[in-house]
């Protein structure tokens, strides 16, 4: 299997990406770690006609503490995310599911800026972003902008990034002392989630503050476990399994060869009960 | 075309190569060495996994430009002076390989994953090796292999 035809640029910079961008129009992607796109133009599901290769921008390799968030570049591998004291201490909801993506030869290459950027709702870090209420800087023509994690994924494959951006940075909140978990349901080691779920709780005195949840593939895109979060909010340590009862309220996930939508929604109640035991706990 | 410079198993090499090339089609095609499996195409089984700067990676997922400067290892640049490589003798003391096809990559991640965690545990082996198939399962003696190639005890 090979791909179509394509011509190659290397990009020097974020800017300098930008620029490509804006020369060579919608034709042109941008190539990351290449362990998203390279498959489907593989298959040709996808032909681009230049490829800009963001992979030698070394400068956006990084993990930064900024205040009360982590700053992490979007260059920044998936083994780089797993692997760092800074997110493992600060953000251990991050490092340990960016330790689950794939398989140890993936997370040698493929970046978190790519796994947000290609929107995949199966992937498993969007959800988690999501939860996290992570903000994305983005660069393109007009300057840099930056956007809600709620506002970033738009539909399946579909982000609110234009044709000409790029995005450069992630920032997460620290989490304090918040408890978390991520739980992934999959058929086979290195499977993709058949549905996984995101959980942090805050606590004080005995009760819970705030849960934020958020879902791996029960939509088109990433989505918080609203009612949940809701019925969660100030409540009792004791209401949790109560609360992971409406964890699919409202959802209409796929169906699809490893699970049926009702499958998916049972699923994402059970996983939601033992996220939030496990956020508990920790 | 563009040009590319690549250092595979100590030695470097400069080509013209089209972009589409990927990197397991340089390793086999251009420069010959058959070493480097191609099994899946699909970036499932890991046969074709190599060391890109002395990490893991499949390289039917990597283009040839993508590799340009940088330093590639196969399992035919393991032996030093006519003497296997301690992964590569494990594997054969062990019986870590049946047909045989999977064993380049089986040895590569290995050894990458060795790197990263000089002790595994079984567990810890075993999802170090997950981004690799065997047709023939003979996961226990890969196992084995992997332990005696830690220098921990093999049960
Ligand atoms: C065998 C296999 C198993 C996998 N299993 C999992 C899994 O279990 N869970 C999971 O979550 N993922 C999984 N993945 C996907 C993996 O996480 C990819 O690494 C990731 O989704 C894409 O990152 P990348 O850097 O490789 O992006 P690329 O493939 O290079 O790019 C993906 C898309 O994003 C765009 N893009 C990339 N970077 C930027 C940027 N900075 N700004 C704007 N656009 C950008 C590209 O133009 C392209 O459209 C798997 C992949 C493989 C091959
Ligand atoms: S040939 Fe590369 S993973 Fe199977
Ligand atoms: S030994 Fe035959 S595929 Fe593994």
């Amino acid at each position: 299997m090979i791909p179509l035809k394509f011509d190659y640029e290397v990009a020097e910079s974020a800017q300098h990406a930008v620029e490509l961008l804006g020369q060579h129009g919608d034709e042109a992607k941008l190539l990351a770690g290449g362990h998203s796109l390279l498959p489907i133009m593989k298959l040709r599901l996808a032909a681009p006609t230049v490829l800009i290769d963001i992979g030698r921008l070394n400068d956006l390799n990084y993990v930064r503490e900024d205040g009360d968030k982590l700053a992490i570049g979007a260059m920044t591998r998936h083994t780089d995310v797993e692997h760092s004291d800074l997110v493992k201490s600060e953000c251990g909801i991050l490092a340990y599911t960016a330790g689950l993506v794939g398989d140890p030869q993936v997370r040698h290459r493929g970046t978190i800026g790519g796994s947000l950027a290609h929107g995949d709702a199966a992937s498993d870090l969007p959800g988690v972003f999501l939860a996290l209420d992570a903000e994305f800087k983005i660069t393109g023509s007009g300057g840099d902008r930056t956007i809600a994690a709620a506002d970033f994924f738009e539909d399946y494959l579909m982000t609110a990034l234009a044709p000409d951006e790029i995005l450069t940075e992630v920032r997460v909140p620290k989490l304090n002392g918040a408890g978390w978990s991520y739980r992934k349901f999959n058929r086979r080691a290195q499977d993709w989630a058949v549905v996984g779920v995101g959980a942090i709780l805050e606590r004080s005195n005995g009760s819970i503050s705030s849960a934020r949840i958020g879902f791996t593939n029960m939509a088109s895109v990433p989505v918080r476990a609203s009612a949940t979060e809701q019925a969660l909010s100030g409540a009792s340590v004791d209401s949790i399994a109560e609360a992971a009862e409406s964890a699919a309220d409202g959802t209409s996930p796929s169906s699809d060869i490893a699970a049926s939508s009702e499958f998916r929604q049972h699923l994402a109640r059970v996983l939601t009960k033992r996220a939030l035991d496990e956020a508990l706990s920790r | 075309m563009r040009r590319i410079k690549v250092t595979v198993d100590g030695k470097t090499h400069e080509h013209e190569v089209e972009p589409r090339l990927l990197l397991i089609h340089y390793l086999r095609e251009v420069l010959g060495i058959g070493g480097a499996h191609s099994g899946c195409d699909t970036s499932n089984c890991g046969a074709c996994t190599i060391l890109m700067n002395g990490e893991s990676v499949k390289s039917c997922t990597v283009l040839a430009v993508q590799a340009d400067g940088e330093d590639i290892m196969t399992v035919q640049g393991l032996a030093k002076n006519g003497e296997w490589h301690p992964v590569q003798t494990a594997f054969h003391e062990a019986h870590g390989l049946q047909c045989g096809y999977c064993t380049p990559g089986m040895i590569m991640a290995t050894i990458s994953l060795l790197k990263e965690k000089p002790n595994p545990s079984e567990e810890e082996i075993r999802e170090g090796l997950e981004g690799n198939l065997c047709r023939c399962t003979g996961y226990e003696n890969i196992v084995k292999a992997v332990k005696q190639a830690a220098g921990s005890p093999v049960s």
